[in-house]
């Protein structure tokens, strides 16, 4: 029996600032900073957006996809680092918007970057030990960063939800995980902004974790790197996918459709599955691809996802591509009111 | 305000309106008799589609103290497909709006009581591209 993605959608906030923008109020150097993360630019949330609303809008287009009863979700799990309150879950206002009904396990989920992922990995058991028919797995941030903080050219804002079933349009085989506790990156209770340790959170951070779920999922499955037709992994920046690929032996052609974080920016927990999800949006019956998330603190999620012949009458437009290529750039006084960082 | 924000909640997160099977009218708010059958009315509870055009539209500049950061902006009254009329804030730049333009529902913040206080939900309308 197989299960996977039955549905999917995504939602990414219309503005951007360009990285030429906020370099300018800091008196830094664009074309650095470009060269060096490889983001041009940034998806910001307007004033009335923050996680929920974002979860709400990918999750809606996921149900309107799937042509399902909302009442059939029997399970909500929202992944975030910036849920908008610290104590009431962002899953139950995901699960009224929806009409779900009150018949539904759901809890808010936080690990770092890969919440989502980890929410998809809770679906996929439940709905493997028939607990229940459906469970909706979402990940999305509006990410916060320190006025001038290195992390202001790449936090931004973006979800997507997946709906995890029987009969699914692309088949999870296999996900494998690798957890460690590395001080990478973190938020203290009651601060606004995280905290990073540098240059500290590439080699022990990120490529350990990613290259060792991934590796540990091949492994396990027998699989090398050409046996996928896309790859996609946790986006910080562009430099480090593109890194971390061919460290694990994959092409430039294996990860191009699912790499957004140039025109969009790191959408922290909506990273890696927006990007997934792009790749959805072009994949064909019988393509294998490797998903592999990271959240700081540390861990890694790895999925091994084969696409079926149900993708074929599935509704895929608007396209992620669509919702990137999109966008009404904004100045930095605009980012500012837009990222609630001036009181009124 | 809390208990009366909640009570709404499920009209207000989602177009939930009514239908009256008698006569086939639909109803937002939702209502508990059609004003048209009375005492024949077979009132149904159902989502709406979400989908509409404007009727009309108004651009506030001077916004209490609460929606500051988001002057200027459109207030539009708004037809759905199924001929229901709901007084929205239409989330587009005012200079963007036109009587006729096609719009869809949005999930957006109405606002909070203060930062330690609750944030109301609800829906918005967006331009339809
Ligand atoms: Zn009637």
């Amino acid at each position: 029996m197989k299960v996977g993605v039955v549905s999917y959608g995504t939602y990414i906030p219309i503005y951007r600032i360009k990285v030429e923008e906020i370099a300018r109020i800091w008196g830094e150097n664009a074309e650095a900073i470009k060269g060096g993360l490889g983001i041009y630019q940034k998806s910001v949330p307007d004033v009335d957006e923050d996680t929920a609303t974002i979860s709400v809008e990918a999750a809606r287009e996921a149900v309107y996809r799937a042509n399902i009863n909302p009442k059939d979700i029997g399970a909500i799990y929202v992944g975030s680092e910036s849920h908008p309150y610290a104590v009431k879950p962002t899953a139950t206002i995901v699960g009224e918007a929806l009409g779900v009904g009150n018949d539904f396990f759901s809890a808010d989920l936080e690990f770092a970057c890969k919440a989502g992922t980890a929410g998809m990995q809770m679906c996929i058991g439940f709905v493997r030990s028939g607990m229940i028919k459906y469970g909706l797995a979402i990940g999305a941030d509006t990410s916060q960063s320190k006025p001038g903080d290195a992390l202001e050219y790449s936090a931004a804002a973006g979800g997507a939800a997946f709906i995890i079933g029987k009969n699914p349009i692309a088949e999870v085989e296999e996900t494998y995980s690798f957890t460690s506790d590395t001080p990478d990156f973190w938020r203290r209770e009651l601060q606004p902004y995280p905290s990073h340790g540098g240059r500290f959170t590439g080699l022990p951070a990120y490529f350990r974790h990613v290259t060792s779920a991934a590796q540990g999922l091949m492994d396990k499955m027998g699989l090398k790197a050409s046996d996928f037709d896309y790859a996609v992994f946790h986006q910080p920046n562009a430099k480090f996918p593109v890194r971390v690929a061919k460290m694990l032996g994959f092409t430039n052609e294996q990860i191009k459709q699912g790499l957004l974080v140039p025109y969009i920016g790191n959408t922290y927990s909506g990273a890696s599955i927006l990007g997934f999800a792009a790749i959805l949006d072009v994949a064909k019956p019988g393509d294998r691809i490797l998903l592999v998330s990271f959240g700081s603190g540390a861990g890694s999620d790895a999925f091994s996802i084969v696409v079926t012949d149900a993708i074929e009458n599935f509704e895929r437009n608007p396209t992620v591509w669509d919702k990137v290529n999109q966008g009404v750039f904004i100045d930095y006084g605009e980012y500012l009111k837009h990222r609630d960082k001036i009181r009124m | 305000m809390l208990p009366r924000f909640w009570r709404k909640i499920k009209y207000r997160y989602d177009l939930v309106g009514s239908y009256c099977e008698n006569c086939q009218s639909f109803f937002y708010p939702p209502r508990n008799l059609c004003p048209h059958c009375r005492r024949r009315s077979k009132i149904k509870e159902i989502p709406f589609d979400g989908k509409g055009r404007v009727l009309s539209y108004t651009v506030v500049h001077d916004a209490p103290e609460e929606y500051k950061e988001e002057k200027p902006y459109v207030v539009a009254l708004i037809e759905l497909e199924n001929g229901v009329r709901v007084i929205s804030q239409l989330v587009c730049d005012p200079e963007e709006v036109e009587i006729g333009m096609e719009v869809k529902k949005a999930f957006r913040k109405y606002g909070e009581d203060g930062n330690s206080g609750i944030i109301y939900y609800g829906t918005k309308f967006v331009p339809d591209n």
